[in-house]
């Protein structure tokens, strides 16, 4: 008998705290909450920069076009997978949605590591330039990470590291598909190992530390 | 890090479930009423508890203790170590309510908080065996464990105190399992729980005084 009345003093402890809670909103509508966010800076950019920079670009060279969209679909699926990932009971085969999306974009981004042979007269950025690429991912994937990781506080992500790889994953492809308005130059090997370089960055930040930040309710 | 990778549950995308409970905030009548199916119920209550329904909440944590035991057995975790597994995803449970979502399973939200609290006591009973193993002087210290008599009355010994833990009040008790059972320093403490420590040492102090009241009668 002493084993069940472990739980039941418990269950009354509990029962005497208990205060009405707001349901956590859907992953989609917590998705579109930080994706409002990557729209605010698009267009910000796009009011700095201007579209017809970035038009005359994608109409030149297509695939760099396909490779953007192909960022903003990842970008878009890691974080609906990672909000899933938040609500205990949910399948950890959320984490494969983003697949499809980076697949596209590797691939065309590698479509475009041919651009200088293609395209001889194709402007190829410089190791300086490709720097600053890997600057303007790191940097503006700090904050919209920061973002996920306390939208995601508030859930409870059984697997905190796949969740965070998800957060890495779709704060660099956010950052890469905001590059794209204002890059400068063609998608070459520097360019696109630069792109690797940062997401990989990204990525290993956020899953060293997913396991501290994620949990609070699990301490 | 590595077992926070691994699922628990087969890899398959979750089905879109029909939305089984449309339930609003409802009061534990409206909880009650026609639903037979087991589970159906306990979303219902647990529906209901989010909106503040006391009777549901404690109804539906009591309905809760045998899955989490299923739980916590399917992992491998040891009878003696169950109860600690039931406290500890109670809490959880208790913590992170507003995570659940009525329109979906019940059982399978609490069976996925039980798996991961159930790994997370193996790890602990991992970490302190290991300890163990290699503390000499715990050897030459340590009672003759064949004397029956002796173990038997200090598991009596450990179940009661785990009991009075149990219903010390939520920042009491939180203080003398972080402190105490957990064995962490006031900072740690301060940073897992998010309380100041002077905060955490003044319920240490009221707990103290709590248990020593109860067992020895005498503040």
């Amino acid at each position: 008998m002493s084993e069940s009345r472990l739980p039941e003093s418990l269950i009354q402890s509990l029962g005497v705290q208990l205060t009405p809670v707001r349901r956590l909103p859907p992953p989609w509508m917590r998705t579109i909450g930080w994706l409002v966010l990557v729209a605010a800076i698009a267009l910000g950019l796009l009011w700095h920069y201007g579209a017809q920079h970035m038009i005359r670009r994608w109409v030149a060279e297509p695939d760099i076009a396909v490779a953007g969209i192909g960022a903003l679909i990842t970008a878009v699926s890691a974080a609906w997978a990672a909000f899933t990932l938040g609500v205990p009971g949910r399948s950890a085969a959320w984490a494969w949605l983003p697949l499809p999306g980076l697949a596209l974009w590797v691939g065309a981004s590698g479509l475009g590591c041919l651009r200088d042979v293609v395209v001889p007269g194709a402007t190829v950025a410089t190791a300086h330039q490709s720097g600053d690429c890997l600057m303007f991912i790191i940097s503006l994937s700090i904050p919209l990470s920061a973002l996920l990781v306390w939208l995601l506080r508030r859930a409870c992500p059984l697997r905190p590291v796949l969740t965070a790889v998800m957060i890495g994953l779709a704060s660099a492809a956010a950052s890469a598909a905001l590059l794209e308005i204002c890059h400068g130059f063609a998608v070459a090997v520097t360019d696109l190992i630069t792109h690797a370089i940062a997401v990989g960055i990204v990525v290993l930040v956020n899953a060293l530390m997913g396991g501290r930040l994620l949990q609070p309710a699990l301490k | 890090m590595t077992a926070a990778l691994t699922a628990t549950r087969p890899m398959v995308l979750d089905s879109v479930l029909p939305v089984w409970i449309r339930a609003d905030f409802a009061v534990s009548d409206a909880a009650e009423s026609a639903i037979d199916v087991p589970e159906r119920r306990r979303a219902a209550w647990m529906a209901a508890a989010q909106g503040g329904d006391r009777r549901s909440y404690e109804r539906v944590l009591a309905d809760s203790v045998p899955l989490i035991r299923a739980a916590a057995r399917r992992q491998g975790v040891d009878a003696d170590l169950t109860d600690d597994v039931v406290q500890e995803t109670l809490l959880t449970v208790h913590r992170v309510r507003h995570t659940y979502d009525p329109g979906r399973s019940y059982d399978a939200w609490l069976s996925a908080i039980a798996a991961r609290r159930a790994i997370d006591a193996l790890r602990s009973q991992g970490r302190r065996g290991h300890r163990e193993l290699h503390d000499e002087r715990a050897y030459d210290m340590h009672p003759d464990e064949h004397d029956a008599a002796d173990a038997t009355e200090r598991e009596q010994a450990a179940r009661r105190l785990r009991e009075a833990i149990a219903t010390l009040p939520p920042g009491q008790r939180e203080a003398v399992e972080q402190l105490g059972l957990k064995e962490r320093s006031l900072a740690e403490a301060s940073a897992h729980t998010g309380r100041q420590s002077g905060a955490l040492k003044v319920n240490l102090h009221r707990a103290m005084k709590a248990l020593r009241t109860r067992f020895h009668g005498e503040p």
